[in-house]
């Protein structure tokens, strides 16, 4: 591209894009983003035409965790800015970098209750990384290139970028920067030697040490060094449920998750702990339960990128701030391989003691059995989820062995996420086996981009576990509420396999457990978009359970008595 | 306790907000907050006073640092600093009263910059608490109107708050 160039402000937004290297948006259009439309008509940019914007932001979501590049979405001004608000929300609270592109009513007009205005910025301020008005064609690159940089570097996060329509079309002189001047933006990536060799020391002298890892792994891409520091220490990895992947599922030293429905041993060995190592995770509520029991005894290491999430709940005896990667690759040259200990072999008890259950015997079909074929069958697959008692189980019995590879809404709990992100996880790992572990409620929420699946050919999977109901509401009210099933019965509406259908796609409805491989199967080998309706036990629950409030450790099990 | 922050901010639109919203979104309450620009005309300035114990104070900090567009705040320590605020004070005041409000302004070095058949209007900078000294001796000819700018802060000597 010639320096300096005369043309529109729509075509220095697609010659932007171009810089960025971006290859795919998620959106859907309206009047106020017609002149930037217009332009992408002639670009090689792929658009993904969704049929509502929350799924433009979640598509761009699924996009950007599948791959670790930043997911883009766009939308009109307005309702349209307004519908990407969820979406937003869930990239911001899950730290994953995404760009979204508003249109806007010229700036002449801003400020007055224009056709479909809506203070986008405004109403964004609390649930961006950072976000822009555009109010001048010839600011759009360096907007947008510090957009770009914003979104993927640091903890990443969401930015949006408002474009009223007369930036659209006014004409400006293009010229990308080359470099970023931010005065008040500097992520810290070292982490500082000191620290890094006052942990060394508290490892060292550890008896009882657990490794908790976070979502923070998978973005620094640390899982290699979380397995040499586990394997050097023979120390247990626990993950929250967006760590999940970061530590291979079927390795010994994996206790799966911790929190409201992770492992009994994971909790047990939490609490027990007398130093936590815990990386790019914030002691989130679902994992601590009532802060001021958890784990009394242990020190704690806490490495993140983000100053302010060490000690806001928990609070950090050795703090190290930046990148996890790199800290840890420090942090494994000062230690010394440990042997199996007193702490593993209690460990390795608990792990035979209270192994996750279901009833495996049950001749009705079971959401952990269904869950466990389709790992069977597909331990490969980018699963992505919804929210709710499909989301755990997905979590609990899918043996996850590589990052990136479960897709989950773990901050928010967004219901409708799983669909639209696994769309965006196709469309960023198109040779992947990609499926949506889904609610009936959740399902819902998205089903209508059953049609930008089908459009586009982009064959995603949808196993809804159906149980008929709002399932982990309804376990709620059941374990806590007397069973007062107030508006968390679904019924038997829709048909799911008629409505995939509807769309063109295929429809598979199961009832028994011996038809679950073959329709997963069929699913699979279908060229098509799938959804296989698994009709499962009404009422099973997910279990362990830790009651909100209560310590980690009074933790119930399957079959206990509440 | 309270604490004076100095923010030092891009001299951007929309910059206040996003500051005063983190405050209101976290829980922190706003004492007082006074802006204005700097040496730099890029930067501006935030004084903002801040009530809480000092794991609140630590949690603003690293909050505020997070906003792209901050890019510096200092907590900054009653003792290695001078404050100072200016307040407008209407006061009612009669031709009786006049003398011993002009007076009470005389002690408090304040200025008398309008003068009513009815009222005086006084100027005060000082810091905090000498204002409010004043004030509290006016209240009982009764105060009409107050304005206060919110309290500004520096650091004593050749040191200064700085971008690095
Ligand atoms: C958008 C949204 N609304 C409401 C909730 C509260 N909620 C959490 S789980 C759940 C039930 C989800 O039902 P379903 O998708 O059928 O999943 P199940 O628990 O039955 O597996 C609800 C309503 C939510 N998380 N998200
Ligand atoms: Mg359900």
């Amino acid at each position: 591209m010639a320096k300096k160039q005369k043309m529109s402000g729509a075509e220095a937004f697609i010659e932007c894009l171009h810089e960025e290297r971006v290859e795919v948006i998620f959106g859907l259009p309206g009047g106020a983003i017609l002149p930037i439309y217009d332009e992408l008509y002639d670009s090689d940019i792929r658009h993904i035409l969704v049929r509502h914007e929350q799924a433009a932001a979640h598509a761009a979501d699924g996009y950007a965790r599948a791959t670790g590049r930043v997911g883009v979405c766009m939308a009109t001004s307005g309702p349209g800015a307004t519908n990407l608000v969820t979406g937003i929300a869930n990239a911001y609270m899950d730290s994953v970098p995404i760009v979204a592109f508003t249109g806007q009513v010229p700036t002449s007009m801003v400020g007055n209750d224009a056709f479909q205005e809506a203070n986008i910025t405004g109403i964004t301020l609390p649930i961006t990384k950072h976000n822009y008005l555009v109010k001048d064609a010839k600011m759009l690159p360096d907007i947008i290139k510090e957009a770009f940089y914003i979104a993927s570097t640091g903890r990443p996060g969401p930015v949006l970028v408002d474009l009223p329509k007369n930036v659209q079309t006014e004409e400006t002189e293009f010229e990308y920067p080359k470099s970023i001047q931010l005065r008040g933006y500097k992520p810290t990536s070292k982490g500082h030697p000191l620290q890094i060799k006052r942990a060394a020391k508290a490892i060292t002298e550890a008896e009882r040490p657990i490794i908790y890892a976070g979502g923070g792994v998978v973005i620094s891409g640390a899982h290699a060094e979380l397995r040499s520091l586990a394997e050097t220490l023979m120390a247990p990895v626990t993950t929250t449920l967006l760590g999940i992947g970061t530590f291979p599922g079927t390795h010994p030293l994996s206790l799966g998750m911790v929190g409201m429905h992770g492992t009994k041993y994971a909790n047990y060995a939490m609490m027990e702990s007398d130093l936590i190592i815990a990386i790019g995770a914030r002691f989130d509520d679902r994992v601590t339960g009532r802060l001021d029991s958890f784990a009394p005894n242990a020190k704690v290491i806490h490495i993140d990128i983000d100053p302010a999430e060490i000690s806001k709940n928990v609070a950090a005896h050795i703090p190290i701030v930046g990148d996890a990667q790199n800290i840890l690759k420090e942090l494994i040259k000062e230690l010394k391989p440990k042997p199996k200990s007193k702490w593993s072999e209690k460990i390795e008890k608990w792990k035979k003691e209270f192994p996750l259950e279901y009833d495996r015997k049950s001749k009705e079909l079971k959401p952990q059995y269904v869950v466990e074929q389709i790992y069977d069958l597909c331990p490969d697959a980018i699963i992505t989820t919804e929210v709710g008692q499909n989301q755990m189980w997905a979590a609990q019995y899918f043996k996850f062995t590589k990052p990136r590879t479960l897709i989950s809404s773990g901050g928010l709990g967004t219901m409708g996420y799983g669909f639209p992100a696994a769309i965006g996880a196709k469309v960023g790992c198109p040779d992947k086996t990609v499926i949506d572990i889904a609610g009936d409620g959740s399902f819902l929420m998205n089903s209508q981009e059953l049609a930008t699946a089908v459009i586009n050919d982009i064959p995603v999977k949808v196993a809804i576990l159906n149980n008929k109901f709002l399932g982990m509401v309804r376990q709620w009210q059941e374990l806590f509420y007397d069973k007062r099933y107030s508006a968390t019965r679904l019924d038997t509406s829709p048909n799911f396999t008629k409505l995939a259908e509807a769309y063109g796609a295929l429809g598979i409805e199961v009832t028994k457990p011996g038809e679950v491989r073959s329709a997963i199967e069929d699913a699979i080998d279908s060229d098509k978009p799938a959804v296989i309706d698994f009709q499962i036990t009404p009422e099973e629950n997910v279990f362990p359970m830790v009651p909100a409030g209560a310590a980690i450790n009074e933790i119930i099990d399957y079959g206990e008595k509440t | 306790m309270k604490h004076t922050l100095s923010i030092l901010v891009e001299n951007k639109p929309g910059v206040l907000a996003r500051v005063s919203g983190l405050f209101s979104r976290r829980g922190f309450n706003i004492d007082s907050l006074a802006v204005g620009i700097t040496e730099n005309p890029e930067i501006s300035r935030m004084t903002i006073v801040v009530e809480g114990d000092d794991r609140i104070l630590e949690q603003v900090t690293k909050q505020l640092n997070k906003l792209v567009d901050v890019i510096k705040v200092s907590d900054i320590k009653p003792e290695s600093s001078i404050d100072r605020e200016l307040a407008l004070i209407k006061v009612e005041a009669g031709p009786k009263e006049r003398s011993e409000v002009m007076q009470i302004a005389d002690i408090f070095r304040a200025r008398i910059i309008d003068v009513g058949t009815r009222t005086l209007v006084i100027e005060i900078t000082g810091d905090v608490s000498k204002i409010n000294a004043m004030t509290d001796l006016l209240r009982r000819f009764g105060i009409k109107e107050m304005v206060r700018t919110g309290k500004v802060s520096m650091l004593r000597g050749a040191k200064a708050v700085k971008e690095e």
